[in-house]
């Protein structure tokens, strides 16, 4: 089982004639995921990778029966491709494209919530969802872990990919990377509530890092709504007040966004935090092996 | 990207929001001069992007040229919160009846914008919304209404602001909304917003940040960078389109991934700790999912230029990029560095997990590259690192 993202998840690709977009959809074709065709107006009726290309995503989802956009286009368009995908009423749309104006992605998800929140959006600035063993929409590499009973949600692609690494040997049932922007469509809180829903998960991973109050809320979700084990990571202890480190998200301004303040909130529900990322997975390997 | 004060009421002046006249100034030659120009009382303020200015003593009035000249003395150099005046704004005094705050800011928990406004604006608005956050109103701004002229009365009025002041007041949101959408702006605040003697709704004071992410189609922001404060290293590394900030420590970082690295930079204090001298990071240095030879090579030689560096920790995990293709960038990294003159003489310690990671190893170890260690998992490899820092001290 998985949450979101299922064996049965049609993919299509937003810019997938683009550099990125051709690369990874490469590679979700070689991991397995069924990615049915791709979505460019100016490219409509070609083929490109052996897939169809079409000039709209309503078009794509009528002749393919897609329910998952993977958007790779390049920023200055990405919220025209998101609102595009939300008209057309796509389940699922995860935005890899890094860079996005925050009045974009703030505009997209006003759109989103006054049609009715029938898109769920993950990103942007994301890495993607992965379903070890059964799908994979965006950039996460698929090869680094196995099918299980572990679910992950995190703010960070690479500190994603080193926990799913670490914890191989158990296996994950859907890894959702939410992306380290200030606006961002899916929360750890969905994911959160996702992932207690899910009779395929047992354990959650959560990563945050500084900047905003999402970690802080989460803590608070979990405390009222979470019975599953969960065990989180926060990145950013040593970040100097002021400098966006990295994600444009990253940044502790005065005494907010401080980790030491997300660690506290989240110890204090009960949710045991690891120092480092290693001593994350050890913690959540305690857990597993208790089980 | 924070805006100066002066800059601020520059661009705010562009939407024809009011606000005093005017002159930058670097010298107390420059204050006279201006002091002249406007005539009357003015205001000396220091120019830093930081707030508490004014009860830092930044801010002065004063009668005259020559009393200007006097407080643009002491004003000139002093140190702020760690910022040091490099230039003060010389404004024309304005007669205030009454002093308001307002801003647009984006509301990241809601994921939408939030216009804050309050009657009682000023030096202790913090304090206020504080103690009576019932007189801060807080107002949800739709990306998609935005913000007409009768919304800016709304919210006028829900900050408490007189009737006499209403009209004034809701024309300068409105611009000022403009202004937030039309710059790519995270914020806009103008604090105090003020009444005039005269019954004008003015821009006393102006703070703006502007988002970065947006600057490919806000090209003439780039004017507004401020190259004299910016760390040397950090606008060499943004030359080469690096992700690098400079830090104080003297482990300098590399490693893949904001997340990651920022989680390397932790996991180093942690290790240093244990360690004479308490070694900590020297720098934030996220080399993207790539990490080609030339972008390892301008990574690694941005981290040597760094006097403080005394040994290095390379920190990768193989996802999208192998290992091997990681540990072929760092091998030629050396040589090109080597070809430069440049050769690495720091210790650098290597940790490479994922994708390819013994094979990346094996390329490492086969090149036999000079003070090249290699580690296996990042806690140790961090606290190697920090150990060779210390006794490097």
């Amino acid at each position: 089982m998985a949450i979101w993202l299922t064996e049965n998840s049609k993919i299509i690709v937003q810019g997938m004639t683009g550099g990125e977009g051709t690369k990874h959809t490469r590679r979700m074709l070689a991991s397995g995921a069924r990615v049915v065709g791709g979505v460019n107006a100016r490219k409509a009726g070609i083929t490109h990778e052996g897939l169809p290309v079409f000039g709209t995503v309503k078009e794509a989802m009528e002749k393919t029966g897609a329910d998952v956009s993977v958007v790779f286009v390049p920023p200055a368009f990405t919220k025209d491709a998101v609102k595009e995908a939300i008209d057309a009423e796509i389940p699922l749309c995860v935005v890899i494209t890094e860079g996005v104006p925050v009045h974009d992605s703030t505009e997209f998800w006003a759109y989103a919530v006054a049609k009715g929140n029938k898109t769920r959006i993950i990103g942007p600035n994301c890495p993607g969802i992965a379903s070890p063993g059964a799908s994979n929409a965006g950039i996460i590499p698929a090869d680094i872990t196995t099918a299980g009973r572990i679910g992950l949600v995190s703010k960070s692609g690479t500190l994603t990919y080193q926990l799913m690494y670490e914890l191989r040997d158990f296996g994950f049932s859907t890894a959702v990377g939410i992306g380290g922007d200030p606006v961002i469509g899916t929360t750890h809180i969905d994911a959160l509530q996702a992932f207690q829903e899910d009779p395929g998960t047992d354990a959650i991973v959560m990563i945050g890092e500084i900047g905003g109050d999402a970690e802080e809320r989460a803590a608070a979700y979990i405390e009222q709504h979470v019975t599953k084990p969960v065990v989180a990571y926060v990145a950013g202890f040593t970040a100097p007040e002021g400098k966006t480190m990295g994600h444009a998200g990253a940044i502790v301004s005065g005494s907010a966004g401080t980790a030491q303040a997300k660690k506290e909130a989240l110890e204090k529900v009960g949710v045991r935090v690891g120092k480092t990322p290693s001593e994350t997975a050890r913690l959540m390997r305690e857990i597993m092996q208790a089980r | 990207m924070d805006l100066f004060e002066h800059q601020a009421k520059e661009l705010f002046a562009d939407y024809g929001i009011p606000v005093p006249k005017g002159i930058v100034a670097h010298t107390v030659e420059e204050v006279r001069a201006a002091a002249e120009q406007l005539t009357g009382r003015v205001v000396v303020k220091a120019q830093v992007k930081t707030g508490g200015r004014g009860k830092a003593g930044g801010v002065k009035v004063a009668d005259d040229a020559a009393d200007a000249v006097e407080k643009a003395q002491a004003i000139l150099g002093m140190d702020i919160k760690g910022h040091t005046v490099h230039k003060v704004l010389v404004e024309e005094a304005s007669a205030i009846a009454e002093e308001y705050y307002f801003s647009f800011l984006l509301d990241r928990a809601n994921r939408t914008f939030l216009a804050i406004c309050s009657a009682a604006g000023g030096m202790d608005i913090e304090e206020v919304a504080h103690t009576s956050p019932e007189k801060v109103a807080k107002v949800p701004v739709s990306a998609l209404d935005g913000v007409d002229r009768a919304k800016a009365r709304e919210i006028a009025v829900a900050g408490g602001l007189p009737e006499q002041s209403l009209d004034g007041a809701a024309e300068l949101i409105e611009k000022l909304w403009c202004c937030f959408v039309d710059e790519d702006a995270t914020l806009v605040e103008v604090n105090p917003m003020i009444l005039s003697a005269d019954g004008q709704v003015k821009a006393l004071d102006g703070k703006v940040t502007l988002d970065d992410n947006a600057s490919f189609r806000q090209t003439e922001h780039e004017a507004y960078a401020d190259k004299a404060a910016e760390d040397p290293l950090e606008a060499r590394a943004k030359e080469k389109d690096l992700n690098y900030v400079k830090l104080d420590g003297d482990v300098g970082i590399i490693g893949n991934g904001a997340g990651l690295v920022m989680s390397t930079l932790d996991v180093v204090a942690y290790a240093g700790e244990a360690f004479p001298g308490k070694p900590s990071p020297a720098n934030f240095l996220d080399i993207g999912g790539g990490a080609s030879a030339e972008v390892m090579a301008a990574g690694l030689e941005i981290i040597l230029s760094d006097p403080s560096v005394k040994s290095i920790f390379v920190n990768v995990f193989g996802g999208i990029t192998s290992c091997d293709a990681v540990a072929n960038g760092i091998v030629a990294a050396f040589k090109l560095l080597e070809s430069r003159g440049e050769a690495v003489t720091h210790p650098l310690v290597v940790r490479l997990d994922g994708n390819n990671a013994q094979l990346g190893r094996q390329i490492l170890a086969d090149a036999a590259l000079p003070r090249v260690e290699l580690v296996d998992t990042m806690d140790d490899a961090a606290k190697r690192a920090a150990e060779l820092a210390a006794v490097g001290a």
